[in-house]
C-alpha cells in the first residue's frame, strides 16, 4: 500500500540529490592563502592585511554589483600555510571542495604555489599566485589555471645584467636561498649572464632556516668575484647582509626583488647600506617621474595601506591588492546563471583576456601565452641609502 | 684569500657558532645528570632570553641591565617550568617525564608566537665598529662576545661545581641520589636548581647570538637539535665533553658549508647524531658507564 509513498519519497529525495546543480548566485567567494607565519610571515602578513582591509570595504558596500545590478556580497576566505608547501596544499583542496570558491589566490612564496599548480589544475579551479618563480606560469600551455601578479624572476635578471654591463663587471658570484624562489632566480641570472658574457665564478644556497653564512662567504672571497648577487628574501637575506659586512667583503652586494620589504632593512641594521636591487615602482613611488603611468595607483595604494595598517608600504601587499582587484570587475561580470564550473572556468578565460589593468607591479597584458602580463619596464633599481629606499636610474651609476 | 686563510675562516665561523650550541648543550647535561630527563625545552631558554632582550632594550635600559633582567626572567621561567610541570610529575617514570618537556617546549613556542608574532627581531651588536683580522682571516667583535661570554660561563661553572658549596651538593645528587638524600641534600630541591641553571644557561647563549642571527619565535627548535647532538656527542654526562662536542658540530657544520657544498649543512648535524649512536652511544670522550657520571 505504501509503495507509491515510498516511489514517491525516494523520487523527490533524488530530485534533491541530483537536481540541476545549483547556480553559484548568492555570494562571490575567494580562496586567499598567504604564509602569514613562518619564515615567510614578512610576506604573507602584509597579503593577508590587504586581503582583511578589502573585505572590510566590501562589507561597508555590501558587495559589488553584478550584470543584473544586484547586490552580492563578496567572502575573501583566508587561510595561513605556515610557509609549507603541505599546508599549501590542504588549504587548497579545502576551499575548493568545501568551501566551493570561485577562485583561489595562493600562495605568498613560490614553493608553496607550485606545489598547488597541479591541484587548481585538476579540479579546473583558477588560480592566482603571488609569488615571483616563473615557472610558476610556465609552461604555460601546463599553466591553463595558474595565474601570477608580481614580476618573475627572469625580469630581475635583466636589471641585474644591464647593471653589470654598465659597469663592465665580468666575475660573478650567486648565492640563493635553497628552494623554487632561488633556484628560479639563479637560474635566471645564470642564463642571461651567458649571452652577455659575464662568468658565474662562484655559486653556492644556504637554507631559509640559516644562521650564519660565513662559510659560503669566505668562498666568495677566495673566487675572484667582482660582485655578490644574493637571491633571498629576511630574515636569511638580511643575516647574510650582515655576514658580508663582518667578513669585511667589500665588493657591491647586489640582491633580488625578495629584500622589497622594510623588515631587510630593520634586521639587517647598518648593513643594508648601499645594497642594490631591481624591485616594482611600490618602494619609490615618490620619485618615479609624473609621466609613470602606475605613479598615482601605487601612491593611492600607498596611502591606502598605510593608514589602514599602520605598518609602511610593501610591495607583497600590493601583489595581493593586484591579485584581487584585477578579479572584482571579472565577477561582477558573471552572468548569475552559472554553475560553480562554469563560473570558474569564466573567470579563468576573463584572467587571459586582463588588458591595461593598472597595478602596483605594473601594467598587466596578459595573453593565451603569458599568464603574468609584464615586462621588465615594471621594474626599477633600487638603493638602500640611510636607512631608505632611493631611486637608482641609469643617470646615477 | 688564499686556502690557508679560508680554513681558518671556517674554523672561527664554526667556533663561533660551537659556543652558541656549548651553552645550550650545557644546559642538556645538567639537568640529565641531576633528574635523568633530557629536557627538549632546552632550545626555547634560548629564544627566551633573546626575545626578553629585544622587548627590554628598546625601553631604554642600558645593555648589562637588560641582559641580567632577561637572563633572570629565563632562570624564573625555567624554576616555573620545573615546579609547576616536572615537580608535580616527579614519580612518574622518565620517559613521561621527557614527554613533559616537548610539552613545554611546545607551549613555550606557541606562547612566544602569540606574545611577539612571527616577525623575526633585530639587536644591534654588543660593541660597535670594525671586524678584526686574524691572520688574514676576519672575525666579528659579536662573535668574540660569543666566545668570551662562554669561556666566562665556563669559567664560572668550574668554580660552582668545584669549589661551592650548592654546587657540590648538585653533583652529589648527579652522581648518587640516594647518598646524597642520605647526607641531607634534598634532590627534588636540586631539581630545581638544574632547571634555573640551565634555562639561565640557554637564556645566555640566545642573547648573545641574537646581535649575529635575529630573533625569531621558532629558533628554540634549531639551537635545541644542536645543543642536543652536541650533548650526545659528549656522552650526555661530561659538562667538557658536551662543550667540546659543540665546537666539533659548529667546525664540522661550518667546514663541510665550506669545502662541500653548503646543501650538505643541514644534513650534518643529524648524521654527527647517528653516527654517534650507532658507533659510540656513550660519547666520543667518557668510558661506557652504566650509571650516571658527575658533571
Amino acid at each position: 500500500m505504501n509503495t507509491p509513498k515510498i516511489v514517491c519519497a525516494v523520487g523527490l529525495l533524488g530530485a534533491l540529490l541530483w537536481g540541476p546543480p545549483a547556480a553559484w548566485s548568492q555570494e562571490y567567494r575567494i580562496g586567499f592563502i598567504a604564509a602569514i607565519t613562518g619564515p615567510a610571515s614578512s610576506l604573507g602578513v602584509p597579503e593577508r592585511d590587504v586581503a582583511v582591509m578589502i573585505q572590510k570595504e566590501l562589507d561597508a558596500k555590501s558587495g559589488i554589483a553584478g550584470r543584473d545590478g544586484k547586490k552580492r556580497p563578496v567572502k575573501i576566505i583566508i587561510h595561513d600555510d605556515q610557509s609549507k608547501p603541505d599546508e599549501t596544499v590542504k588549504a587548497v583542496k579545502k576551499l575548493i571542495a568545501d568551501d566551493k570558491v570561485h577562485v583561489v589566490i595562493a600562495s605568498s612564496q613560490s614553493p608553496t604555489s607550485l606545489a598547488v599548480v597541479p591541484i587548481v589544475t585538476e579540479a579546473k579551479a583558477p588560480l592566482i599566485s603571488m609569488a615571483s618563480s616563473h615557472a610558476i606560469v610556465t609552461p604555460v600551455r601546463d599553466r591553463h589555471w595558474v595565474f601570477k601578479t608580481p614580476q618573475s624572476n627572469i625580469h630581475v635578471a635583466v636589471h641585474q645584467i644591464n647593471y653589470l654591463k654598465a659597469k663592465k663587471i665580468k666575475k660573478v658570484a650567486s648565492l640563493y636561498v635553497n628552494d623554487a624562489f632561488g633556484e628560479d632566480s639563479r637560474r635566471g641570472l645564470a642564463e642571461l649572464a651567458k649571452g652577455a658574457g659575464i662568468e658565474i665564478v662562484y655559486e653556492d644556497k644556504f637554507e631559509h632556516a640559516d644562521k650564519d653564512m660565513t662559510p659560503q662567504l669566505t668562498k666568495v672571497r677566495g673566487s675572484g668575484a667582482e660582485v655578490l648577487i644574493v637571491h633571498a628574501i629576511p630574515p636569511a637575506a638580511s643575516i647574510i647582509t650582515k655576514n658580508v659586512r663582518d667578513l669585511r667583503l667589500t665588493i657591491p652586494l647586489i640582491h633580488n626583488h625578495g629584500v622589497g620589504t622594510k623588515p631587510f632593512i630593520d634586521l639587517a641594521g647598518g648593513a643594508a647600506e648601499g645594497v642594490i636591487f631591481p624591485i616594482g615602482k611600490m618602494l619609490v613611488a615618490e620619485g618615479l617621474p609624473d609621466a609613470d603611468p602606475q605613479k598615482k595607483v601605487l601612491l593611492d595604494f600607498i596611502a591606502w595601506y598605510e593608514k589602514g595598517t599602520g605598518k609602511p608600504r610593501s610591495t607583497f601587499a600590493g601583489h595581493a591588492w593586484d591579485a584581487l582587484q584585477m578579479l572584482f570587475p571579472i565577477l561582477a561580470s558573471l552572468p548569475a546563471d552559472l554553475t560553480l564550473e562554469a563560473a570558474r572556468g569564466r573567470i579563468r578565460d576573463e584572467l587571459e583576456k586582463t588588458r591595461n589593468f593598472v597595478g602596483t607591479g605594473g601594467i598587466f597584458n596578459m595573453s593565451a601565452e603569458d599568464h603574468v602580463g609584464l615586462d621588465e619596464r615594471s621594474m626599477v633599481l633600487v638603493r638602500i641609502e640611510e636607512g631608505k629606499w632611493k631611486y637608482f636610474p641609469r643617470e646615477k651609476w | 684569500m688564499t686556502a690557508p686563510e679560508q680554513l681558518l675562516q671556517l674554523v672561527l665561523a664554526g667556533l663561533t657558532q660551537g659556543a652558541i650550541y656549548a651553552l645550550i648543550a650545557l644546559g642538556f647535561v645538567t639537568i640529565y645528570n641531576v633528574t635523568g630527563i633530557i629536557n627538549f625545552a632546552q632550545g626555547e631558554f634560548a629564544m627566551l632570553g633573546a626575545m626578553f632582550i629585544v622587548s627590554l632594550v628598546p625601553l631604554g635600559l642600558p645593555l648589562p641591565v637588560a641582559f641580567l633582567l632577561a637572563v633572570a626572567a629565563v632562570v624564573l621561567v625555567g624554576g616555573a617550568i620545573e615546579r609547576l610541570a616536572i615537580h608535580p610529575a616527579r614519580h612518574a617514570s622518565v620517559v613521561t617525564l621527557i614527554i613533559i618537556t616537548i610539552g613545554v617546549d611546545i607551549v613555550l613556542r606557541g606562547l612566544a608566537l602569540l606574545v611577539w608574532g612571527t616577525d623575526p627581531f633585530p639587536l644591534a651588536p654588543f660593541s660597535t665598529g670594525a671586524p678584526f683580522s686574524v691572520r688574514g682571516a676576519v672575525i666579528s667583535r659579536q662573535a668574540l662576545w660569543i666566545l668570551g661570554t662562554t669561556a666566562a660561563i665556563l669559567a664560572l661553572l668550574y668554580v660552582f661545581f668545584e669549589f661551592t658549596y650548592l654546587g657540590k651538593a648538585v653533583r652529589a645528587c648527579a652522581i648518587n641520589r640516594l647518598s646524597a638524600r642520605l647526607s641531607g641534600i634534598r634532590p627534588d630541591r636540586m631539581s630545581l636548581l638544574a632547571f634555573c641553571l640551565s634555562a639561565g644557561l640557554g637564556a645566555v647563549g640566545g642573547i648573545v647570538m641574537a646581535p649575529l642571527t635575529l630573533v625569531s619565535y621558532d629558533m628554540g627548535l634549531y639551537l635545541g637539535l644542536r645543543g642536543f647532538v652536541a650533548a650526545i656527542m659528549g656522552g650526555l654526562v661530561s659538562a667538557p665533553g658536551a662543550v667540546t662536542g659543540a665546537l666539533l658540530l659548529g667546525i664540522l657544520e661550518s667546514l663541510s658549508a665550506g669545502i662541500f657544498r653548503a646543501a650538505y649543512k643541514e644534513a650534518i648535524a643529524f648524521l654527527a647524531l647517528f653516527l654517534i649512536l650507532l658507533v659510540r652511544p656513550q660519547g666520543l670522550f667518557t668510558r661506557a658507564v652504566g650509571t650516571r657520571a658527575g658533571l
